[in-house]
């Protein structure tokens, strides 16, 4: 591996830069690089790893049953990056995808930070393996200190031996909610109780997608964690609504079940509600997307390549559908083999050949995914919030009451025309946190599905870049002419 | 059922600012109307412009048009019930050196001889009143004060709604593929089934001169793509919009302190996947004449950038009017990338137009036969 710490390090052009360095950006830059390609691996984080393998490399948790067994074997993938050739840049920041306009061949220009400096360099093909992000759950007061994702609190878990102080409250459903709360009761967390929102009737759906569960690699994972989180954690199934209480700060969950009210004093609440793709990078791309009913989350279109739909990039990991550490490593292989296989270094045999005992894998550790999808399916009232005051756009404090509003009186029908009205998605965070939300509501409220409703349209810079780095962008002297028009 | 509706006294085609104003213009004077617009009204450069709403530094041959716009502009919610976040701090026109400010000088004697006087020169002390901000060798300036700017894809919504509101017919996602005559009507072909009209309005954008092909007169239509930038919110620090001279370069502060930067610097557009592209090396030099004009910008975060498909045509000035060829053909596109302000008193004229024969703001100079005059002989 060839570290890059300044951005003078990077080379003109690569053959492929890779956005992301989670299990499959590693794999895929481990495995393009083995078979000859000029890598660039860039992900923002200052270590390699992604959300799960987050600072494996650096972490000060030491005690290895807090994080558990699966976090280690991120070691492995980072050691095969390593002993590979690719060039790997931490702490950059990629903003913008686009074909590049000086050329027609259609390599790409891509748009990068690092250390408050910008550069645009080209590539012939990428791979974006940026992964996923919690889904958005806005509840009332969620916006109070106090409050935030069970996410978040990992993160500082794994990269700073961080738990949350006092009391704490973890709520939502998903899988990750028992692996979370494991992690952060044995590091040491006070978990007072976890609110478990899956909606009971999920089961009756889940069933079907039972017998292909029980064979499946989550099933015993799934259940010892469950159990264990069971055992030792106060579990509250069947959770129906939840409020934060609390006049400038968090004070206590008030939640329902059953029918009955009840509260709960806490000084921390960690809210989670499954995983989906993050799409901004691809979206600004523009490759398109469909809406998956299952997951109800947006997924890029892919091959059976993970190619998307703009020819020269392919979409691995979770970013390309959720399906877990291990899918997201086999899926980085899969499309590295076939961007060999555009760029002419290996044949189309040689790639089938190659992809045959992966693709096995990948079906192995696909199987059971859809029973987790349908079991964990958030409840409508989480998708779409009722409480008219709920603030769903953080970044232009916009509520659902306004949002349904602009939907149903001024006749609204899709996200990027709410933005006119609502400003809703026009702030720093581009919609990655109020998206999926206002696209439930303007749905609920038209009385229609969010496939027909559709997404926003995002622009680049997907991270913001200041004036200053993008005044003193290195000119190339085609662009100096260029500008003439 | 009005969405069943398949023949009107006027077909709109394009539901941008120009056709969906027009549409209402003509819905006000009792015409029965349909608007045909392939994707959603705004979709275009109407509802992803810098929202300049500008008489400044216009050419000569659309200042008429532009003033009968700016008094719509004025009382634009007593027209269409939004006021479209319309505000009026007027642009300024900076001159960076003494050359740029003899050019300004040219410029307004000429426009006041023609009888026009909403720009006025500022001295380089007014300049920095207006302006506070600005560079301090910048010698003045042009202002019209009665400028400001507007939200656009609210803005063509609201005459969209007006429209359907007064009577009109309103089909988006529906896309008019060829037009013919049909006897004493106009067929309009769509992937939604034909409509019928005995008059129609090609207001179709950077997609307008397809139809003006199919109806004979071919335009040497441009398809173009501006780009803009918008920054994180910045303590608030300007109020007109203001534009420059010599550099390209167009920069405006809203009231919740984003700051927009535009200019004109081109991107690419792929206007049959409704796609552009953006040119970074050309928003960079438009972030550098922000940074040597604006100190106090450099470390804002720039947080989107986008450009717009538009319609450009070689001398910069629309095709507006009755069609050269044609009974009942009326176009209304080319607005080379300044025609958000026009929209309202386009539509306007148009409707009178359509409505009595001609109309009493002159559009001469702006017909579409000084393309095609070779077509027609
Ligand atoms: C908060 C959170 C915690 C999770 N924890 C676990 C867990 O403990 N166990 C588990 O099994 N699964 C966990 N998951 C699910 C999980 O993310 C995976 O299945 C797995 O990490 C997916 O791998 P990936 O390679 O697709 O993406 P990731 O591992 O998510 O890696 C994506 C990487 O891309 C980088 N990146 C994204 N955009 C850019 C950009 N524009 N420029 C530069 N870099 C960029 C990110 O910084 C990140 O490092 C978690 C998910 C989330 C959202
Ligand atoms: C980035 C940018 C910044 C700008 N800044 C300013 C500014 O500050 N001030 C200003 O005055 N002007 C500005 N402009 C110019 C202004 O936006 C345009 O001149 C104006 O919006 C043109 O309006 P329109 O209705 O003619 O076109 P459009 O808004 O493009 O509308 C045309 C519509 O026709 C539809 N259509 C096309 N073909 C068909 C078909 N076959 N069937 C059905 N529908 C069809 C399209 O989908 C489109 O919605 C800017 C433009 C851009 C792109």
């Amino acid at each position: 591996m060839k570290p890059l710490t300044d951005i003078d390090q990077l080379a003109e052009h690569y053959d492929l830069a890779i956005v992301g360095a989670g299990p499959a950006g590693l794999s895929a830059a481990a495995r393009a690089s083995e078979l000859g390609l000029a890598v660039l691996l860039v992900d923002e984080n200052p270590a390699p790893g992604g959300q799960i393998y987050r600072s494996i490399t650096t972490t000060p948790v030491s005690d290895r049953a807090v994080l558990g067994a699966d976090y280690w074997r991120g070691r492995d993938i980072v050691a095969r990056l390593k002993r590979s050739a690719a060039a790997y840049a931490a702490r950059c920041t990629v903003w913008s995808i686009a074909p590049d306009v000086e050329s027609d061949a259609s390599p790409f220009e891509i748009g990068l930070s690092l250390d408050g400096r910008a550069r645009l360099i080209s590539a012939g093909q990428v791979i974006l393996a940026t992964g996923a992000q919690e889904r958005p759950f806005p509840i009332p007061g969620w916006t109070l200190p106090g409050v935030m994702t069970a996410g978040a609190a990992q993160i500082a878990l794994k990269s700073s031996a961080i738990v949350p102080k006092g009391r704490t409250v973890i709520a939502g459903c998903g899988p990750l909610l028992y692996l979370l709360a494991g992690q952060l009761a044995a590091a040491g967390a006070e978990i007072v109780a976890v609110l478990d929102t899956t909606p009971r009737r999920n089961w009756r759906a889940a069933l079907a997608a039972l017998p292909d569960f029980l064979r499946s690699p989550y099933l015993a994972k799934g259940l010892k964690l469950m159990a264990k989180a069971r055992r030792s954690l106060r579990f509250l199934g069947g959770v129906t609504s939840l409020a934060v209480e609390g006049s400038d700060r968090l004070s206590a969950i008030r939640f329902e079940r059953g029918g009955a009210s009840e509260s709960l004093a806490c000084d921390t609440l960690l809210l989670h509600q499954g995983v989906i793709p993050s799409v901004n990078l691809s979206n600004a791309a523009g490759c398109a997307h469909d809406f998956d009913p299952v997951q109800h989350c947006w997924v890029p279109q892919l091959d059976d390549w993970f190619a998307s739909s703009v020819p020269g990039i392919a979409i691995a990991g979770d970013g390309a559908g959720i399906g877990g550490a291990e899918s997201a490593a086999l899926r980085g292989e899969v499309a590295a083999l076939d961007t060999a296989r555009r760029l002419g270094r290996i044949t189309i045999p040689e790639r089938d050949d190659q992809a045959a005992p992966i693709r096995a894998a990948l079906g192995r550790t696909l199987r059971g995914r859809r029973f987790l999808d349908l079991l964990y399916k958030p409840a409508a009232q989480f998708l779409a919030p009722i409480v008219d005051d709920t603030i769903i756009c953080r970044c232009e404090e916009v509520t659902a009451g306004q949002v349904r509003d602009a939907a149903k009186r001024l006749g609204v029908t899709g996200p990027n025309q709410m933005k006119a009205f609502l400003r809703c998605g026009m702030g720093p965070c581009q919609g990655r946190l109020c998206g999926p939300t206002v696209v439930e509501l303007i749905a609920e409220a038209r009385g229609t599905t969010p496939a027909e409703v559709g997404y926003y349209r995002l622009r680049p810079p997907v991270k913001p870049v200041t004036l200053a780095e993008l005044a003193s962008l290195p000119q190339s002297e085609a662009a100096v002419k260029a500008v003439v028009r | 059922m009005s969405a069943e509706r398949r023949s009107a006294d006027v077909i709109v085609i394009g539901g941008g600012i120009h056709g969906c104003s027009t549409a209402l213009h003509c819905a006000l004077r009792g015409f029965s109307v349909i608007l045909i617009e392939k994707d959603h009204a705004g979709r275009h450069a109407s509802g992803v412009n810098a929202g300049g709403v500008r008489q400044l530094a216009r050419h000569v041959a659309e200042i008429p048009l532009s003033n009968t716009s700016m008094a719509i502009w004025h009382g634009i919610a007593a027209l269409i019930d939004d006021d479209c976040g319309f505000t009026s701090d007027g642009q300024v026109l900076v001159a960076e050196n003494d050359a740029d400010l003899a050019g300004c000088r040219a410029r307004v004697e000429d426009l006041n001889l023609r009888g026009f006087h909403h720009e006025e020169m500022i001295d380089a002390r007014e300049l920095r009143e207006i302006v506070p901000a600005v560079s301090e060798t910048c010698p003045g300036g042009v202002i019209s004060r009665r400028d400001g700017a507007a939200i656009p894809l609210r803005a063509t919504q609201a005459f969209k709604r007006k429209a359907a509101e007064m009577g009109a017919t309103i089909r988006e996602g529906v896309k008019v593929t060829k037009v013919e005559r049909d006897g004493a009507n106009w067929r309009v072909v769509t992937d939604a089934g034909d409509f019928l009209s005995p008059r129609i309005v090609n207001a179709a954008g950077a997609w307008a001169d397809r139809i003006a092909a199919d109806l004979g007169e071919p335009v040497p239509l441009e398809v173009i793509a501006p780009m803009l930038m918008i920054t994180a919110p910045m303590p608030a620090f300007i109020k007109p919009v203001v534009i420059l001279r010599g550099r390209k370069l167009s920069f405006k502060q809203f009231g919740n302190g984003t700051v927009l930067i535009g200019g004109g610097y081109l991107g690419r557009a792929i206007r049959d996947e409704n796609r552009t592209i953006l040119d970074w090396g050309k928003l960079a030099t438009n972030a550098k004449t922000v940074w040597d004009l604006f100190p106090i910008m450099r470390g804002a975060p720039i947080l989107r950038a986008w450009a717009g498909i538009e319609a450009r045509m070689p001398d910069d000035l629309p095709c507006f009017g009755p069609s050269a060829r044609h009974e009942g053909v009326y176009h209304q596109f080319g607005f080379s990338a300044h025609g958000f302000q026009l929209g309202p008193g386009a539509g306007a004229v148009m409707a009178e137009i359509i409505a009595t024969g001609h109309s009493n703001v002159p559009i001469d100079g702006l017909d579409i036969a000084r393309f095609t005059a070779s077509a027609v002989h």
